[in-house]
């Protein structure tokens, strides 16, 4: 890998500097870059977002009494009595009139008269590691407490982490696809580079060179240019990361986008990634081009 | 070294050679003659393997050419020294830098050739060209500059086609003494030519077979050459 790197400096130089492909695979390989830093931010972020949403959902549900004025005290503690006596619940209170004052503040303003209206009484309820028999629970509070209606949450859950489990395989997709650009881009301009070269090709042919060691001259070029355009890119993708907003509880999602913690360490990957895809495409081209000639 | 048995070869639907036989064996000189446009070039291409016969057989070294792979004929060439008439350099390449090509392909430590480059550029004339473009060189100068690529690697054979077609008589003369003197060394030596006062000039000097190809076909010239 280090004599590769390095190079043999004669066999590098055999083939002419050319400024349109080399160009060409440097803004491509970049630009591509600082894509894969944004689409590898977003899979991270909506993957973060998913699992906040389902853990902080996941371990509470909320049990809902409606019942008559002179029945809700009593229908409230029968509720609480099934929950204490349920396997998989942790805890469970029922919410005062302030914090249902304080849950309905932003719809009806501070001063609404809460213990004067027909509101249905919410208890909290806390599951435990393993959760509790929602189906079970329910056929309980049924029978005992005609009023009592179980939300655990599922339905609101289930399609917030479904949606951002899509956003995160979005993110994947767009890396593989910006993946593919590439190597059909570098594969496009290696294509140019020994379209336009097919004389030194067939100057070293005279001379005695073997396809190895003129695929590796064009390879070797392609490759490292692929991996200086990608480092490019990827710097000045995390720079514009950096850039953006910090993460804000009232911003949520938009606000999140970025690496956190060691996740900055994934971008690191990226120009290694785009140099393997342009040595790949361009050993593709290469093979394609050389077998073509006599 | 290099043999070709009723080789024949077409292109685009019409017979360019057909029914040649030749064999080049260790040490020979030969000269091969004909009008523009009889396929001496073409023969040339069969016998370093850059063309594969329609017909017949071309064996390089003992392998036949159908048989070889990309890789083989590259390895066969690094013991056939070829001079083009065109010289075919690497224009962005110095002098000393075309000439030692060949060892780098080979994989050579250039370091340790660098004692024989210089002495190579030198016995071709060119010591105070050595790191000037292609480009900036003289008909005649070119010529050298692809005779001392094509022997650097110490081929068996050296084919020239038309190494003075583009130079003066001088130069010419120049050129084929340092072609003699590969053959006294006891390379094998072809050379396409349509001047036959090179010819002449030659055969006062060495033991050359004179080949003509006429009306697609390959003859032995009269004693006249």
């Amino acid at each position: 890998m280090a004599g590769w790197l390095t190079g043999d400096a004669q066999a590098d130089r055999v083939v002419p500097p050319s400024g349109f492909t080399a160009w060409l695979t440097l803004f491509t390989a970049g630009a591509m870059a600082f894509l894969a830093v944004f689409a590898l931010a977003l899979s991270l972020a909506t993957g973060r977002l998913a699992d906040r949403w389902d853990s902080a959902l996941a371990r509470t549900a909320t049990v809902r009494i409606s019942a008559p004025e002179g029945q809700m005290a009593a229908q409230t503690a029968a509720a609480l009595r099934v929950l204490e006596t349920t396997t998989g619940v942790a805890s469970a209170r029922a919410l005062s009139d302030a914090e249902q004052a304080a849950l309905l503040e932003p719809w009806f303003g501070p001063d609404l008269p809460v213990e004067h209206l027909p509101i249905p009484r919410l208890i909290e309820v806390v599951e435990t590691e393993a959760g509790f028999d929602a189906r079970g629970l329910r056929l309980r509070l049924a029978a005992e407490v005609p009023g009592a209606v179980l939300d655990d949450h599922t339905r609101w859950r289930e399609p917030l982490v479904r949606a951002a489990d899509r956003l995160r395989l979005l993110g994947m997709v767009a890396l593989g696809l910006i993946a593919a650009a590439t190597a059909a881009m570098i594969t496009l301009a290696a294509q140019a580079a020994l379209a336009a070269n097919a004389q030194v090709i067939g100057v070293l042919r005279l001379v005695g060179a073997q396809d190895g060691y003129i695929a590796r001259a064009f390879i070797r070029r392609f490759a490292l240019r692929g991996l200086a355009g990608a480092a490019i890119g990827t710097a000045l993708g995390c720079l514009a990361l950096l850039a953006l907003p910090a993460a804000q509880a009232e911003g949520g999602f938009l606000t999140g986008l970025g690496f956190q913690g060691w996740h900055w360490l994934w971008p690191l990957a990226i120009p290694p990634l785009a140099g393997a895809v342009a040595l790949l495409a361009t050993r593709a081209a290469a093979r394609r081009r050389l077998e073509d000639m006599p | 070294m290099i043999e070709l048995e009723q080789v024949a070869y077409s292109y685009g639907g019409g017979e360019l050679l057909g029914e040649v036989s030749l064999a080049l064996g260790p040490g020979s000189f030969h000269f091969l003659t004909g009008p523009s446009g009889a396929g001496k070039t073409t023969l040339l291409k069969l016998c370093y393997g850059a063309l594969v016969p329609s017909a017949g057989t071309v064996r390089l070294f003992g392998k036949e050419r159908r048989e070889m792979t990309r890789d083989d004929v590259a390895l066969a060439r690094r013991r056939i020294g070829v001079v083009h008439q065109d010289c075919q350099f690497l224009d962005h390449l110095s002098v000393a830098d075309n000439i030692a090509l060949p060892l780098s392909v080979s994989g050579r430590d250039l370091l340790a050739e660098e004692p024989n480059l210089r002495e190579l550029i030198g016995w071709v004339g060119l010591k105070e060209r050595a790191q000037a473009r292609p480009p900036e060189l003289s008909g005649g100068e070119r010529q050298r500059a692809a005779l001392a690529r094509a022997v650097i690697m110490s081929p068996d054979v050296v084919l020239a086609d038309e190494p003075t077609g583009n130079v003066d008589w001088e130069m010419s003369q120049r050129l084929l003494r340092l072609l003699i003197e590969l053959n006294r060394m006891g390379k094998t030596i072809l050379i396409a030519t349509h001047d036959l006062a090179l010819i002449r000039a030659a055969k006062a000097h060495v033991q050359a077979r004179v080949l003509r190809i006429a009306a697609r076909r390959l003859h032995l010239a009269g004693a006249d050459l």
